[in-house]
């Protein structure tokens, strides 16, 4: 049985210690936002975060996430108010298919955490994740808009 | 009613045969954007129905790929019914529904850049006919006539007496009414919501994590399956040794197929590992050792086959090219290409008692419905598909091979409703890819540089010869010679000829389909005629143009967004194209430099775009960025290998799919819809990137690109 904290919940799970995280939040706990798209951590589609740290799912086993707090889109939310960056990619119209989009938003959150202001160079380094829809150009856009967006009020 | 039924039902069939179209029915994914609602309602017609608060539930009947027409589409039906936009609610068609009404919804296919130019006409009708069912009910009540009564955002309006109603107050007697024979529908110049840009009605569900996707349903009791087919096309199971796993933890049940072999299990990780460790005999049949070069080499035999079928011969070719003062000769290749949709093919079934249940991702509903029919041995009537959001589909999903396998499966575990989920590499290696196409052309230019004569000899993969072998007239696939056949250049003698050269590779629909790699070749070689005419590109096209309005405005609106002819940046250069597909018509720009190394900086990329009109302008500029991303990948990196029959390529990591770091941060779409017609919007701008690109790095480097990828060209992106 692995315990860990799923969108600030206690989950558990009686699953194999190599089981990938992705699979245990998708078939055994029902949380279907982080995607399977490769299962080789190259396209990014089940990026969640592990104790705030963006990972690729598919290849972190259940065994890693023990103990750990686990964060996927559906917990971004906050008291019903979605994140900046969701804001954001709605204002700037970012998904096509939107299968991708769970672990781009993801990746995008970890990001701006990090680095509150990142370049163009920046966001060129984080955001590795595929997009087979192209949106990469609204991805940019809404990333430096809602940098912006979280700045702290001026005093 | 039996016999008042056949008709359409021999229509339905149709249609499922038809691949490359339609979609989508009302299904139960739980938080699902078009999950079917209870709420009462009334139904004005089978696309409107009005509830009592005022909300407008439109319903939708193609498939949200990606390309919004899961927005756009309403948008038409709610710019007659002059509804509130903001309380619009999309709900998705079932095919029982469908079978049922006698296809009210018409096509559900998705394919083709057709969803809007196919049912702008009736969608629009839809929503007029219910205005005007609206309007009458609303005279009724107040006892005036009709004439007195406008409808303006979701309320009718007595202009004499101020009276308002609300739809919602007036929908239900409305319904009952007799729909009018006639409507009259607007003036493009009276349009109130098409052609201004609405945020698509699916994206708040796409950025909150919502199960949307096929991948995503979820039943009670359910099994998961995965898959292993025979990694040669054409191959045969010969034995597997399921007795190694039997007892494995999660086992349900080992399913073997005529050419693969599925483990059920209770989830899909532990059904994929077991997979994996299952001892499997194939038999690869005849195909067993063929390559990428045996393929190219058979495909290639079309160029030199002494006698193949002509599609058009106009004046005398060789007369013309005896007399011609300068000839010149090239030959061109484009690879087999994989779709790579971010979603893997799935597709969930349950099979009980006689009926069938269906929850796909799919682009043609229909032929989903009659897939799944066929394959459990029950009647149409017995089936129902309900449809989900498609995590890119590309032309893959109107093929129903998972559907068939799917179903199969779940009728070996019968009462267990099973996911089948390809993986990655299935997906990789057992596509419909997009065909390998050989072109050689052979033109005459007189001593002024004019073009007086052209050959075509086209020798490529057939996909007609797949799904509508009917359609081939003569050996002639005119589908396969689109751009070609078709080509809008004046040109006084012109010859054209196909070789049909089908090899064990499926192939199939891929965005743009043959309008991906023939206009690579077509204005590639037109490029070469200007450069040997001494003519510079764009003048050259123009002239050849003068009888083709549409396109040679798309030609001019990229020129001039791009500043042709204006100087450059040291070191850049510009390639130019045009090309029509899909009932629009598109025109391509490039700017790029590439140094000594073969490093490529594409600078600028300027994409003009006539389809006529534009319903979204938001999402049609997002369709441009996606042509751009798409068609690059396949530009740029685009190629899937053979060795001993089968494909080479497994995953991401090599077959490569541009990321944001190499996206262009420069593209511009041109919009530029000239009216009077209806033209797609998914897959035209697609058209002209490969030769823009291709003739821009001739310009910066004096190579010419006959082949693709570029990565096997000594380019490479930086």
């Amino acid at each position: 049985m692995i315990e860990f904290t799923v969108n600030g919940r206690k989950r558990s799970a009686d699953v194999e210690p190599e089981m990938p995280l992705l699979w245990v939040l998708r078939d055994v706990l029902d949380v279907k936002g982080p995607k399977y798209g490769c299962g080789i951590a190259q396209c990014g589609a089940c990026t969640v975060h592990l104790n705030g740290e963006p990972v690729r799912s598919c290849s972190v086993p259940a065994s890693a996430a023990a103990g750990q707090n686990v964060l996927t889109i559906e917990g971004l939310a906050q008291r019903g108010r979605m994140h900046p960056v969701q804001k954001a990619w709605i204002d700037h119209q970012v998904p096509q298919c939107g299968y991708c989009q769970s672990g781009q938003i993801m990746a995008a959150v970890a990001l701006l955490k990090k680095n509150p202001n990142p370049s163009d160079r920046d966001i060129d380094a984080a955001m590795t994740n595929l997009c087979r829809c192209g949106t990469y150009a609204r991805i940019r856009t809404a990333i430096h808009a809602a940098a912006q967006s979280m700045k702290p009020a001026k005093a | 009613m039996k016999t008042a039924f056949t008709p359409s039902r021999r229509k339905f069939l149709q249609q499922s045969a038809a691949i490359g179209g339609g979609l989508t029915f009302g299904f139960h994914v739980p938080e699902a954007l078009a999950q079917r609602s209870d709420a009462p309602g009334a139904e004005m017609n089978a696309w409107v129905v009005i509830r009592p608060d005022d909300t407008v539930i439109i319903r939708y009947a193609r498939a949200e790929m990606g390309q919004g027409s899961s927005t756009g589409l309403p948008m038409l039906v709610a710019e007659e019914l002059e509804c509130d936009w903001r309380k619009v609610r999309i709900e998705f068609v079932s095919t029982s529904e469908q079978l049922r009404r006698n296809r009210a919804w018409g096509s559900m296919a998705t394919g083709g850049s057709r969803s809007i130019r196919d049912s702008q006409e009736y969608l629009r009708r839809a929503g007029a006919t219910a205005r005007e069912m609206l309007l009458a009910a609303a005279a009724q009540r107040w006892k005036v006539p009709g004439s007195e009564c406008d409808a303006e955002n979701g309320v009718i309006i007595h202009r004499p007496s101020r009276r308002r109603l609300r739809f919602g107050q007036v929908a239900q007697g409305a319904s009952k009414l007799e729909p009018p024979g006639e409507v009259k529908l607007k003036d493009p110049r009276d349009w109130n919501l098409i052609g201004k840009s609405a945020n698509r009605l699916d994206i708040p569900d796409k950025v909150t994590g919502k199960p949307l996707f096929g991948i995503d349903v979820q039943l009670p009791g359910m099994a998961y399956a995965a898959i292993a087919q025979c990694p040669v096309f054409r191959g045969r199971l010969r034995s597997v040794a399921d007795e190694r796993i039997l007892g494995a933890r999660g086992l349900i049940k080992v399913v073997k197929l005529e050419d693969a072999v599925a483990v059920v299990a209770d989830n899909w990780w532990r059904a994929n590992r077991m997979l994996k460790t299952l001892p499997i005999e194939w038999d690869a049949g005849p195909d067993g050792g063929a390559s990428t070069a045996s393929i190219r080499e058979f495909v290639r035999f079309g160029l030199e086959d002494t006698s193949v079928p002509v599609a058009r011969d106009e004046g005398d070719v060789e007369a013309a090219f005896a007399a011609a003062a300068k000839v010149i000769e090239a030959e061109y290749y484009a690879p087999f290409l994989n779709h790579a949709p971010l979603e893997p093919m799935n597709c969930t079934a349950l099979v009980e008692g006689g009926r069938v249940e269906v929850w796909a991702p799919t682009q043609n509903a229909e032929a989903t419905h009659a897939t799944a029919a066929a394959t459990a041995g029950v009647p149409l009537e017995n089936v129902d598909v309900r449809l989900t959001h498609l995590g890119g589909g590309f032309g893959r999903r109107g093929f129903q091979d998972y559907t068939r396998q799917a179903v199969a499966i779940a009728k070996a575990v019968e009462g267990t409703p099973v996911k089948l989920l390809w993986s990655r590499e299935e997906d990789m290696q057992h596509d419909y890819y997009r065909p390998m196409t050989l072109m050689r052309f052979k033109a005459g230019l007189d001593a002024a540089g004019n073009l007086t004569a052209w050959r075509i000899r086209d020798a490529s993969h057939s996909i007609l010869a797949g799904v509508r072998p009917q359609d081939i007239k003569e050996g002639v696939d005119r589908h396969a010679l689109g751009g070609i056949v078709d080509l809008p250049y004046g040109v006084p003698n012109l010859r054209i000829e196909f070789a049909m050269r089908n090899s064990h590779v499926p192939v199939g629909f891929m965005r743009t389909v043959f309008h991906s790699q023939n206009p690579f070749m077509r204005e590639c070689f037109v490029d070469e005629m200007a450069h040997a005419a001494g003519k510079d590109p764009y003048e050259f096209r123009r002239a050849l143009l003068q009888a083709k309005p549409k396109d040679l405005g798309v030609l001019d609106a990229a020129a001039k967004a791009s500043g042709w002819g204006s100087p450059l940046a040291a070191g850049a250069h510009r390639g130019i194209a045009v090309q029509d597909s899909h009932g629009s018509y598109a025109a391509a720009v490039f700017e790029v430099s590439v140094s000594g190394a073969g490093e490529l900086d594409i600078r600028r990329v300027v994409v003009a775009v006539d389809p006529g009109h534009v319903v979204n302008p938001d999402s049609a500029e997002a369709q441009v960025q996606s042509c751009v991303a798409y068609g690059l990948t396949s530009v740029l990196w685009g190629e899937i290998t053979l060795s001993q029959g089968r494909v080479e390529q497994s995953n991401f990591h090599d077959y490569r799919i541009m990321r944001l770091a190499e996206m262009p941060k420069n593209i511009e779409a041109v919009l530029v819809p000239s009216g009077g017609f209806w033209g797609g919007m998914g897959e035209t701008p697609l058209a002209p990137l490969a030769p823009a690109l291709c003739n821009a790095i001739f310009a910066a480097t004096g190579k010419r690109i006959r082949s693709l990828p570029l990565s096997n060209q000594g380019l490479r992106l930086v």
